[in-house]
């Protein structure tokens, strides 16, 4: 992306990936992992790194990966939202991969990311804890002498990881920033349960760790945290998932319009659907506009990032809801049914807006960010 | 031949080094510009330009805001005049109006709407009938910035009720200093009067004075409409000088300013202005109220969002790549932007907010905002009209049956 243009290259990775989820990542598809305890298609995902090649988008070439760039990771996060493709992809790829090229040593990288990139293991991030369940930023739970004990929740993809990377603050520093440290899931002392998410396209978990021996992920004494770091790609990342779920919308909304015909027309020729439809891809493209400015920030790796990662995940949410809503509205009672596709998206939009911190959330903090906004 | 960004800048700095003068005479320098063919450098070398491409714009007034040099005349809607007599106009109209549109001698105003045509411009009822060498004008248009100091109108009006309402329109130049033309101001509810009610009395047009052929009318103001489109942000006079610049030239153009920027005082606060939103959030204590602060930051989110969806649109553009949906949505957009800042202006403002003139907030500035909004949705297009624009042309939905498509003389009218 050169600036607000995305570069030839860029608009060649986003077409190989809408083909290969074309072809893997069908709506049927999907319907049926529903129903599987793992929820998600092993040959399709290893797929995504032995055919596709984007395991590691991000992730440098000495570590496995393609040695490309977040604006990249984030248009392959962007196809996968649209099509709703089940994967542990952004719990690993994106969240654990973050975490470790963030805080780990060179010999924790070497070692970590491979794995990762090759899609050979699956890891996750273990972030929420009853303290942070709406101030992310708010983990109380402390390692004590390289050992934990406590209950993390919500952690995506928990019930497939090998590798869990718990959030938790260092003892000797309980008033500094939350640190991060690496545990795996066959460790003696964890256990992992399923929780019930009504968007059964993303499974969470609850892990339970009972004197579990961790070890520290880069080095934890230091004062200096990349944690916010840490939450603001995340956030950039969702939020490009995000709107391509909210334009797959919107896409149907129009296709359904176009097709449905009452008193004696197709519905899309009615003003009142399609002011509807205008405004929604109005929202739209502001919301990508804002996903895609804050992927290129971290890119370039520009000082207004936190204000522009609330941006992206405040329009995004806001976006992806009302994408949501409005497209049940204008399937009208097609739309409330469990056979109709609409409401898969609908979870997902509801699942995603309350993870990593709803709108409210990210409006404030981007106004206490703002003074960041006179650099950028 | 081929321009270069390098090329440019030389040729047009060693031109401004020998020649621009910050005491010369507004009109000699302006001439000056014109015969070099730096006053409107994209325009075809015939008509006093370079066929230079747009994306060089950008360069030459960047070197003239280097040296603070005065431009040709660009305020009010003179280009898009000039835009539709080189796009539409014969040689003859081309050598009589288009120098003086750019040395400032003339100027122009827009006769497209009227009362009874607003939304559905095509619904035109002034009328316009051949007699001898003359089409007569009569009925009335309004909504006409700057009329009472025009010189010439381009007019829209009906030549032939028989045919469906697109056909039998055409297109004219009119002589405002004639007696059949009547200009009255019309007062804003925000108490600014920055248009006019034109009303054509047996008005008379040369024939030679109509652009294109009988029936071209239509098309020919689509060409108006489009250029206005693009530049809805060039009304003003690009004020990119860096720095402060002595010369009697610069008085001559403020003097010119002020008289044809006066109808567009009020249009920053039509926008809702956003700058203004945080320092007034900090000095009324706004900031620290949470429910104030989710409002302001809505708004803030959305005024980025729509400043980076406009520059995709632009980086789009210059890349060659097909215009993408974020391209049409700008006026949309600054619309519910409007009306945000209207309502963050308000609750940051509290029982103020009635009030108006020098001693009330922002010496006024904010009564003004609260009473231009209502514009913004409706001036240009309104927001009902540009989602029906976008649904079809971008979203592809149908249009809606209608039921206006026979002769104009049956179709039902205000």
């Amino acid at each position: 992306m050169t600036a607000y243009a995305f570069t030839d290259e860029q608009l060649q990775l986003r077409e190989s990936v809408r083909r290969y989820l074309n072809d893997h990542g069908t709506v049927l598809r999907t319907r049926e992992l529903m129903d599987d305890p793992e929820g998600f298609d092993q040959p399709s995902f290893q797929g995504l790194f032995n055919e596709l090649g984007v395991g590691g988008v991000h992730v440098p070439e000495e570590f496995g990966g393609a040695g490309l760039g977040y604006v990249e990771l984030c248009i392959v996060l962007e196809e996968m939202g649209r099509s709703l493709f089940p994967s542990p992809y952004l719990s690993s790829s994106v969240l654990a991969a973050n975490a470790v090229l963030l805080a780990g040593t060179l010999e924790q990288k070497a070692d970590l990311l491979p794995p990762i990139a090759s899609g050979g293991q699956v890891a996750t991030v273990a972030l929420y804890e009853e303290s942070n369940l709406t101030d992310i930023g708010n983990v109380t739970q402390c390692v004590v002498d390289n050992s934990f004990t406590g209950v993390k929740s919500f952690v995506t993809d928990g019930h497939v990881a090998d590798q869990i990377i718990l959030v938790a603050k260092h003892a000797a520093n309980p008033n500094g920033k939350p640190k991060f440290w690496l545990s795996r899931s066959d460790d003696p002392g964890i256990t992992c349960t399923s929780m019930t998410s009504i968007d059964t396209t993303r499974r969470i978990s609850r892990v339970s760790f009972e004197n579990v021996k961790v070890e520290p992920l880069g080095d934890v004494e230091a004062d200096f945290s990349v944690f916010d770091q840490f939450i603001d790609f995340a956030l950039v990342a969702l939020a490009n998932e995000m709107v391509g779920g909210a334009q797959w919308l919107l896409e149907s909304c129009v296709d359904y319009a176009n097709n449905r015909v009452q008193f004696g027309r197709p519905i899309s020729s009615m003003q009142a659907i399609k002011h509807k439809c205008a405004d929604l891809l109005l929202e739209i493209e502001l919301a990508k506009s804002g996903a895609y400015r804050a992927a290129q920030a971290i890119a370039d790796d520009d000082p207004a990032l936190p204000v522009y990662a609330s941006i992206a995940k405040a329009a995004a949410n806001d976006a992806y809801m009302l994408a949501a809503a409005d497209a049940i509205q204008i399937h009208g009672g097609i739309g409330f049914t469990w056979d109709n596709d609409t409401h898969l998206w609908f979870k997902r939009a509801k699942s995603s807006q309350v993870l990593l911190g709803t709108s409210e959330i990210h409006r404030d903090q981007m106004l206490e960010r703002v003074d960041l906004l006179e650099v950028g | 031949m081929e321009w270069s960004e390098t090329a440019v800048r030389n040729e047009l700095r060693s031109f401004l080094e020998s020649s621009w003068d910050p005491n010369a005479d507004l009109l000699d320098w302006r001439n000056k510009l014109i015969d070099a063919g730096w006053g409107m450098p994209s325009w075809p070398e015939r008509w006093y330009g370079r066929n230079m491409p747009l994306s060089l714009q950008s360069v030459v007034a960047d070197e003239f805001a280097r040296v603070g040099a005065v431009s040709v005349a660009r305020t009010g809607i003179r280009l898009l005049a000039a835009e539709t007599l080189l796009a539409h106009g014969n040689d003859a109209q081309r050598e009589r109006y288009l120098r003086k549109i750019l040395t400032g001698e003339e100027i122009w105003c827009q006769l497209f709407s009227e009362p009874g045509s607003g939304s559905d411009l095509a619904g035109s009822t002034t009328r316009a009938e051949l007699v001898g060498d003359n089409w007569v004008i009569n009925g009335q248009k309004v909504w006409t910035t700057s009329a009472h100091h025009a010189d010439f109108g381009l007019l829209l009006a009906r030549h032939d009720w028989d045919v469906p309402k697109h056909q039998g329109l055409s297109y004219f130049i009119l002589d405002f200093h004639q007696p059949g033309v009547d200009v009255h101001p019309l007062k804003q509810m925000n108490g600014h009067a920055s248009f006019n009610q034109v009303f054509f009395n047996d008005a008379k047009v040369p024939r030679s004075d109509q652009v294109g052929e009988d029936g071209d009318g239509w098309q020919i103001a689509m060409t108006t409409l489009m250029h206005e489109r693009r530049n809805a942000g060039n009304i003003f006079v690009e004020t990119r000088r860096r720095g402060v610049f002595n010369g009697t030239i610069y008085e001559q153009e403020a003097e010119e300013n002020k008289i044809l920027l006066e109808p567009y005082t009020w249009y920053p606060q039509r926008a809702g202005r956003v700058d203004l939103v945080l320092p007034r959030a900090r000095t009324t204590g706004a900031i620290s109220d949470s429910a104030a602060r989710q409002e302001i930051a809505k708004l803030l989110i959305m005024a980025r969002c729509a400043e980076w969806t406009a520059l995709r649109a632009r980086a789009a553009q210059q890349q060659g790549q097909p215009q993408g949906p974020e391209g049409s949505l700008g006026k949309l957009a600054g619309s519910n932007i409007a009306r945000q800042a209207a309502k963050v202006h308000t609750l940051m403002t509290g029982i103020d907010a009635m009030t108006s003139g020098e001693d009330s907030p922002e010496s006024g500035i904010i009564a003004e905002i609260l009473l231009s909004v209502p514009a913004i949705s409706i001036a240009g297009g309104t927001d009902e009209i540009q989602r029906n624009i976008i649904s079809e042309r971008v979203l592809g939905m149908q249009k809606e049956p209608r039921t206006d498509t026979g002769p104009f003389k049956d179709v039902r009218k205000n």
